[in-house]
């Protein structure tokens, strides 16, 4: 979800010729794939094939931009909230999702890239985030929608990552494991007290709410199986843990109950239960429109990069001037 | 001698070349250490860049202690952190194996006084 990186790498890479080894590092190699296979943890310091580690920094940066990128679509809302306890919440998982930035950003920094290095990369478009919050906040209703639908999406993805190979990937997705489940919660609740309590109108907006969300919530989990050719060495490396069909499956079969509770339908007519694969059937996913988003052109892809890197325009003075005030301090200290 | 890692270097294959120039612009890199509760000790929970010591206590407090996971915390910059060499774990470590007189359970005693 937050990981599309991976899926979208190989459309990238091509046949990139592989370099030769050296005896040394075809050693390496061996040890550590029985590292892998004996379930051990990798640590930051620990020898590690170049690819598992472009692998890592492209997949953890990524999630580390879909946390900071995800901040904008639901920061619309923060001063029209319709009550000071909707809005205190909002606040809370905002602030929260920074926060998942910077723990991803914090683990994908242990592989040897910067800061600098990992922002400069979502601004000039090399680097993706994921695809859903390309998508507009249009109503209200939009943000208990985001935590049903987005957040719940972004558990059923992250748990399996807790037990990823990379250690310092796997600390940082527990924590968020744990903070994200307020986020799904609050969304459902926001959205159950509309359809209670709510008036005809209020129903109707999360209707259209629930329409407009539900696919681009599916294609969260990246492109089918058979067209995601990279998972299978991310599986043998536990960096993934769970195929895309098989996480997008288990959501859907998980939402689809929590709908009945709410009384929304989902948008899709071929969504029915099958008693043989004791799942449902669902309708065929529009890839067409999940590579323009990935792509960049999806509704709001200008808009999010532009919030993004001006903000980080913005703030250059201040980072500047806390940098000068310190250094300025040390040389101070120095010189008593 | 304990085999020692200078301090920012990355064993193992190189990364892309981190800029840590005088020019550069990037915050220092800090380890965050918090203490959970009283009587429990200060455990490492993740990292930040922070201008200055105030700032980085200030942001870690932020980052790390939204949910009252904290009673204190400790941060200290990264670059002053030394640490034991990965590459030498084995050697390092592996002489303690065989002290199995080191370890309570060596010791087979009687079971009337096996309790202690």
């Amino acid at each position: 979800m937050y990981t599309q990186a991976m899926d979208t790498m190989a459309r990238e890479a091509g046949d990139a010729k592989k370099p030769l080894r050296s005896a040394e590092d075809l050693a390496n190699e061996e040890r550590f794939e029985a590292r892998i296979d004996a379930g051990d943890f990798i640590e930051a310091k620990d020898w590690m094939p170049e690819h598992y580690r472009k692998t890592l920094v492209r997949q953890i940066s990524q999630h580390a931009h879909s946390e900071v990128v995800g901040m904008l679509p639901e920061g619309n809302w923060i001063s029209r909230a319709p009550t000071l306890k909707r809005k205190a919440i909002l606040l809370a998982k905002v602030q929260d999702e920074a926060g998942h930035g910077l723990y991803l950003y914090a683990a994908a920094e242990t592989l040897g890239v910067s800061r600098d290095q990992l922002v400069e990369a979502l601004h000039s478009g090399k680097a993706k985030y994921s695809s859903i919050f390309n998508y507009p906040t249009l109503t209200w209703a939009d943000m208990g929608v985001i935590g049903w639908f987005v957040d719940g999406a972004a558990i059923m993805n992250q748990v399996p990552l807790c037990r990823c190979s990379y250690a310092p990937y796997a600390r940082a997705m527990v924590r968020i494991c744990r903070e994200e489940s307020f986020h799904q919660r609050q969304g459902f609740e926001s959205l159950l007290t509309l359809m209670t309590k709510g008036t005809d109108a209020q129903k109707a907006m999360v209707q259209d709410a629930v329409n407009r969300w539900w696919w681009p919530s599916l294609m969260m989990f990246g492109p089918p199986d058979a067209d995601s050719p990279n998972s299978e060495q991310s599986m043998r490396w536990g960096i993934k843990r769970i195929s895309n069909d098989a996480l997008r499956q288990k959501y859907l079969d998980a939402t689809v109950e929590q709908a009945k509770v709410l009384g929304v339908t989902l948008p899709d007519p071929e969504l029915r239960w099958n008693e043989e694969r004791q799942s449902h059937d669902f309708g065929a996913i529009d890839w067409t429109e999940f590579w323009a988003v990935v792509n960049g052109d999806g509704p709001c892809n200008r808009e999010r990069l532009a919030a993004r890197v001006k903000a980080w325009e913005d703030g250059a003075w201040v980072r500047d001037a806390a940098l000068a005030y310190s250094r300025k301090r040390d040389a101070l200290k120095e010189a008593a | 001698m304990s085999p020692v890692v200078t301090p920012g270097t990355l064993p193992g294959p190189p990364a892309e070349p981190i800029d840590r120039t005088a020019k550069s612009t990037e915050w220092p890199l800090w380890e965050v250490f918090v203490r959970s509760k009283a009587g429990l000790d200060h455990k490492h929970c993740g990292s930040l860049h922070a201008a200055d010591p105030r700032m980085a206590i200030q942001l870690a407090r932020d980052v790390y202690t939204r949910r009252q996971e904290g009673t204190s915390i400790w941060v200290v910059r990264s670059d002053q952190i030394v640490a034991s060499d990965p590459g030498e774990k084995g050697s390092y470590f592996d002489p303690m194996a065989d002290k199995v007189y080191r370890h309570p359970t060596f010791y087979e005693l009687p079971k009337s006084v096996d309790h202690m």
